[in-house]
């Protein structure tokens, strides 16, 4: 068997069912051995879209996704995918076609040295330099992947490698690295103290980050909080941890969170960090929010803790299995006094909620975002995914759709617009019974626009929304504000008809001008397992912060 | 504030510019590095100086035993461990200043490793201190050129030592 096969049996023993990528020379022994296994190749448009399909894909799946790609240029645009699931914590393996082992270094056609330009965003890389090898690495790629701190591997393959005979192939079932070994379980002692710590909080406060969604312990966070009457708010990333309408959960914090959450977050007296990273944009400030209280710093990753802020009671550890060892322990005899303060605390936080809704006043001649996502989040299917872009949409989405037992994806870490399309490609290739629903704006839909066709190609009925209001809504928003009014360099004029980019590509399109029609619109957007392009035009001066 | 750290590593390719990619990347300052394979030659060891306050010093260890290819990462305390650089240090040196020099290398214990008409070159081991203090009293002389290694260390006794 060749390299390539080989390597058609790793993914194969990995139970991988799609590869999302795009061929070349480099990689043409990997893509004439696919054919010959049940495994689906997905051929996107741009190299970047099958890093954000196979992120799409993974998170939807909880395993470890794949996108193949050919060197040089082919390795280099996908980076930004990678980086993207980098800073998300996405696992994936980045399998990329490399020249000829005995000319790497010479400069030659479509070269470049992936592993290099890659190093500071990927969790680990590799350039197999014997075909011997591929099995002992596939498998060490896909346990590094998905096992702690969740990211992206990148395995750099050259085309003799891949055209190399190799004797036998076994692929290993165990694994053993000396110097990677993730901690999961938490420490007992750290847990004891956090159970002694809830006897004295009268104000306790969970946030949870993106991590819980990793670890796949939503149903246990939801749990404790309940088991202990803990309210809960989120980070951008962890938004869906909990329903939207769950009585104990207040809403996502942060510069672009709700008011309500961050007063929420700074005024309790015993903070549980879950699966986050205390960043920049869900706290500015973390040492004034931690003063005069206790944090608990739950996180797979020991860097992430004290990284930002310093913990009092730190806890390494998979989140899932954190909770489950919560679980376990007797929960302490709360005094009436204790209860009767928790009430309090959890009615103030309701009072919070009530009191300091932001209250917009749309253009009635528009279609409201406010209103619209939160209408069409109730219509929606119980269990459908929501994949929100970068901008304006994004923040909208964050603030008005409703979760109820499904997921809200959007990139936090990193930002990278375009990843809404490609993204909701790869969730519904891994759910195809699940309604998928990309929403984006007029600008980030142009960046991910080409990859309408690999939806039609391949049969992946994913249905996108644009909010159009012909601007890059949060760059003009900023200047706004910052720079009086003064646009520089974010009017879209010059974008297409999307009424004739939906015929080119032979899609449905429902174009939505005003709320009259909203009802009628959202139910025939949703009507069909299909895809469909609905275009909502917005008031061009409206503000996430308006 | 300064801190000397010992990793053990896996000897893999790549795996010095993971480390010191790492560095850079994160804006963390090394003053030196040095690596060497171990007894099992599949392992490197490698020591690191590093500078900045406690909080970066703590993310350095953190960051760095997070690395795929560190089997371990440790502080090396001047208390309990023990510290080794190697300087090669070239002095003009003359027929009348010669004797000078020679005198200076014997109260350090040095070795002169190459005397040619104009010039020798010195051969030092110790501890930073001891190679700044010998280097300043060379200044009476002209140094032509000086390598120094950066340093490698041990912890003292047998407590926690991964055996390579």
């Amino acid at each position: 068997m060749t390299g390539a096969d080989a390597i058609i049996k790793c993914l194969e023993a990995e139970e991988v069912k799609v590869v999302f990528g795009y061929p070349g020379v480099a990689i043409a022994p990997f893509y004439n051995s696919i054919l010959d296994s049940k495994i689906r190749p997905v051929l996107v448009r741009t190299e970047q879209s099958a890093a954000h399909a196979a992120s799409g894909y993974a998170r939807i799946s909880g395993k470890s996704a794949v996108c193949a790609v050919t060197s040089g240029p082919g390795a280099t645009n996908v980076i930004t995918g990678i980086a993207t699931a980098y800073a998300d914590s996405i696992p994936l393996i980045c399998i990329t076609g490399q020249v000829h082992s005995e000319l790497i270094g010479s400069d030659v056609f479509q070269e470049a040295d992936i592993t290099g330009a890659v190093e500071s965003f990927v969790k680990y890389s590799y350039l197999i330099k014997n075909a011997e090898d591929i099995p002992r690495i596939f498998k060490e790629a896909f346990f590094i992947a998905n096992s702690g701190r969740k990211g992206p591997v990148l395995i750099d393959i050259p085309v003799d490698i891949q055209d190399a005979q190799i004797k036998d192939f076994t692929y290993p079932d165990e694994i053993s690295m000396r110097t990677y070994k993730p901690t999961v379980k938490g420490h007992a002692v750290q847990i004891k103290k956090v159970i002694s710590q809830l006897e004295k909080a009268k104000r306790p406060m969970i946030c949870v980050g993106g991590g819980i969604h990793l670890s796949g312990g939503t149903k246990e966070l939801i749990h404790f909080a309940e088991r202990y009457r803990i309210p809960v708010v989120s980070t951008m990333m962890g938004i869906g941890a909990m329903p939207t309408r769950h009585p104990l959960y207040f809403g996502m914090v942060g510069n672009n969170g709700k008011n309500y959450a961050n007063r929420a977050m700074n005024e309790s007296d015993m903070l549980i960090m879950v699966g986050a990273r205390v960043a920049d944009r869900a706290m500015s400030q973390p040492d004034l929010i931690m003063a005069n209280k206790i944090l608990v710093h739950i996180d797979v990753d020991t860097a992430e803790i004290g990284k930002n802020v310093g913990p009092a009671i730190p806890l390494v550890g998979d989140a899932k299995h954190i909770f489950d060892q919560l679980e376990e322990e007797e929960c302490p005899a709360q005094s009436d006094a204790l209860i009767k303060k928790r009430a309090e605390w959890i009615k103030t936080l309701e009072d919070y909620r009530d009191t300091m809704k932001r209250i917009r006043t749309p253009n009635p001649d528009y279609v409201d975002p406010a209103v619209f996502i939160r209408r069409l989040s109730e219509k929606m299917e119980n269990n459908a995914i929501y994949v929100a872009d970068v901008g304006q949409n994004q923040i909208w989405s964050c603030t008005y759709y409703v979760v109820r037992e499904g997921r809200f994806l959007t990139t936090g870490g990193m930002g990278t617009m375009g990843y809404s399309i490609p993204a909701a490609m790869g969730a519904k290739a891994a759910a195809p019974n699940r309604q998928v629903v990309a929403v984006c704006g007029d600008g980030s839909f142009q960046m991910s626009m080409m990859e309408l066709a690999t939806i039609r190609q391949h049969d992946i009925p994913v249905k996108i929304i644009v909010l159009k209001n012909n601007y890059l809504g949060l760059v003009r928003e900023f200047q706004h504000y910052s720079y009086n009014d003064k646009y520089s360099v974010v009017d879209l004029t010059g974008s297409p008809d999307l009424s004739q980019i939906a015929k080119a590509y032979e899609m449905d399109f429902i174009r939505l001008t005003n709320m009259a029609e909203a009802e009628g619109a959202i139910d025939s957007f949703l009507l069909e397992d299909k895809s469909v392009l609905m275009e909502c035009l917005i008031d061009p001066m409206d503000m996430v912060r308006g | 504030m300064k801190k000397v750290f010992q990793l053990l590593v896996d000897n893999n390719a790549g795996v010095l510019s993971r480390i010191s990619g790492l560095f850079a990347r994160r804006g963390y300052s090394i003053e030196s590095i040095t690596a060497g394979i171990t007894a099992d030659p599949s392992y490197t060891r490698i020591t690191i100086v590093a500078s900045g306050d406690e909080q970066i010093l703590d993310q350095i260890e953190k960051q760095v035993a997070k690395l795929v290819d560190v089997r371990e990462i440790k502080e090396l305390t001047p208390q309990r461990s023990v510290y080794r650089e190697l300087a090669l240090i070239k002095v003009r040196a003359l027929v009348d200043n010669r004797q000078g020099v020679i005198t200076l290398v014997d109260i350090f214990r040095a070795n002169i490793i190459d005397v040619a008409p104009e010039s020798i070159i010195i051969e030092m081991t110790g501890d930073q201190d001891k190679i700044d203090a010998f280097i300043n009293l060379l200044e009476g002389y002209e140094i032509l050129e000086l390598a120094r290694t950066g340093i490698a260390g041990l912890a003292r006794g047998t407590e926690k030592v991964t055996y390579l």
